[in-house]
């Protein structure tokens, strides 16, 4: 964007991004890299066998004291309340109208101790909106610019890690969260991550991530493990149909319609809820659709045309290296959104076929 | 293989020409290629319709983007390559081979002389001249 931005902010990654060659690019205030080797090569590395991504632009919020499970579970839409001590769990800030602010996920890393995961773009409307329902009882800390956070996916990113943690990561359940030692500093593991694939997100101070990186990266050379930009993390995630903020998610979008449904839990009060609870009552007018295209790759921001009508707008689209199709995300009418309904998307003013189909695009073998 | 094979005229725009008598054969340059990334579609003009010099001409869409394709000399588009629309990625491996986009019957030979020499082309791209690598 041609807006006047202060200079842009690099992670403590940032020398090691250049020296593997990546190609940088401007991200939520980052400079960061969007592809090394190329966007297809790297998605089949994190199907395949491993990647290790860069992640210190998102943002980390530590909530601590008496109040801060019951302050986090008000701000959540998810069953926080609910977590144990070394639980993670997904779900939405929400405001008063009930549409979303953020899309976050919640770890329980003590008793009284909560670190919440929110997105870069977001961090200062997020703290904006977290302090403005600060209670007394917690201590707020916003720790996003000295926190790096590597994450390594795929099917051989458990075995690759272990050979690096003092953490037992055979018993590590998904969406479990536990401190331990990666190349021999302090961190906190996760089993969490953004693409359909098993995989482990790892949180260290700074001046520790260089000395995680390389290691992580050494460790998975004979796995065939490579590093992985943004243009392969938005792949990756779209085939899973993982949201992105800002495409199927912001704060003209609420959970219904978003099939973010499931992250609300209507028996407990938080903020939205109510507005929540009406719109699954009366039925969500429009709804995501996966499509298949066939005959160009539609992108965020093309119309889809039903019954040669314009009746919604894609989300996000690419072609899906794993699928290998087009695929993409709308906002449709419910009544389109049915699996077998043939619409089309408009590229360059071209009407090319889309089929509604069941999504993920990509769901991974598990035994 | 040279990226600026000494044997073609390019286009400021990053297409290749290879005139052989009145047929030209069309496409996109190592260069170019290197700058979309991952090629997965390619839309070209039918046989039988013609193309004007600088004027677009398709699309190449990569994983990231769409871009506009030019043609880099007139003519009546006398075949377009079946196999780059079944397979981009050959535009990525065979940008000067296998990856072609379509022949054209040349409309008029004097275009080519507006079109960049290899040492101008690498002048244009930012390489050394004669060294071709990258």
């Amino acid at each position: 964007m041609a807006t006047e931005a202060p200079t842009l902010r690099r992670t403590p990654l940032y020398e090691k991004h250049v020296a593997l060659g990546a190609k940088i690019v401007p991200f939520a205030g980052y400079e960061m890299p969007i592809q090394y080797e190329g966007i297809v090569a790297e998605h089949r590395a994190v199907r395949g066998s491993a990647g290790l991504f860069d992640l210190s632009h998102m943002g980390e919020f530590v909530f601590k004291g008496r109040g801060a499970g019951a302050l986090v579970d008000r701000l959540v839409s998810s069953d926080i309340a609910g977590l144990d001590v070394g639980q993670a769990r997904y779900g939405l800030l929400t405001n008063e109208s009930g549409t979303i602010v953020d899309d976050v996920i919640v770890y329980r890393t003590a008793d009284i101790e909560y670190v919440m995961v929110v997105n870069a773009a977001n961090i200062a409307k997020d703290r904006a909106h977290v302090l403005a329902h600060l209670t007394n009882d917690v201590v707020f800390d916003d720790r996003s610019l000295d926190t790096a956070l590597i994450a390594i996916q795929g099917p051989r990113a458990a075995e690759i890690l272990a050979s690096k943690t003092s953490a037992d990561l055979r018993g590590f359940p998904s969406f479990g969260v536990a401190r331990g030692r990666v190349a021999e500093v302090g961190a906190t593991l996760a089993r969490t991550g953004y693409t359909g694939e098993d995989g482990f997100e790892v949180f260290v101070a700074n001046p520790d991530a260089e000395a995680v990186w390389d290691a992580l990266l050494e460790a998975g050379r004979d796995a065939g493990i490579k590093p992985i930009g943004l243009g392969a993390r938005d792949t990756l995630r779209l085939e899973a149909r993982f949201s992105l903020y800002g495409n199927e998610i912001d704060e003209t979008t609420d959970p219904v319609e978003a099939g973010l449904g499931w992250t609300c839990k209507l028996d407990k009060d938080f903020i939205g809820r109510d507005a929540i609870a009406a719109k699954k009552i009366a039925g969500p007018a429009r709804k995501i659709a996966g499509l298949f295209v066939e005959g160009g790759v539609a992108r965020h921001g093309h119309e889809v045309v039903g019954g040669g009508e314009v009746v919604g707008r894609v989300t996000s689209g690419t072609y899906g290296p794993t699928v290998e199709k087009n695929i993409a995300l709308a906002y449709v009418p419910t009544a389109l959104s049915k699996v077998g309904t043939v619409l089309a998307v408009r590229i360059r003013g071209k009407d090319v076929p889309a089929t509604v189909v069941r999504t993920p695009f990509y769901r991974r073998v598990t035994e | 293989m040279s990226t600026v094979p000494n044997d073609l005229r390019y286009s400021k725009e990053h297409e290749w020409v290879r005139a052989d008598g009145d047929v030209a054969t069309i496409g996109i340059t190592h260069f170019a290629q290197e700058q979309l990334g991952d090629v997965v579609f390619v839309e070209l003009p039918e046989k039988g319709s013609t193309v004007r010099q600088f004027s677009s001409l398709g699309v190449v869409e990569s994983v990231k983007a769409a871009s506009d394709l030019y043609a880099p000399i007139s003519g009546e588009v006398i075949e377009r390559n079946v196999k780059v629309i079944e397979k981009p990625e050959l535009v990525n491996s065979e940008p000067y081979g296998n990856g072609w986009m379509i022949k054209v019957r040349l409309a008029d030979k004097g275009e080519l002389n507006q079109l960049l020499s290899p040492t101008d082309y690498r002048s244009h791209i930012g390489e050394t001249a004669g060294a071709g690598g990258d």
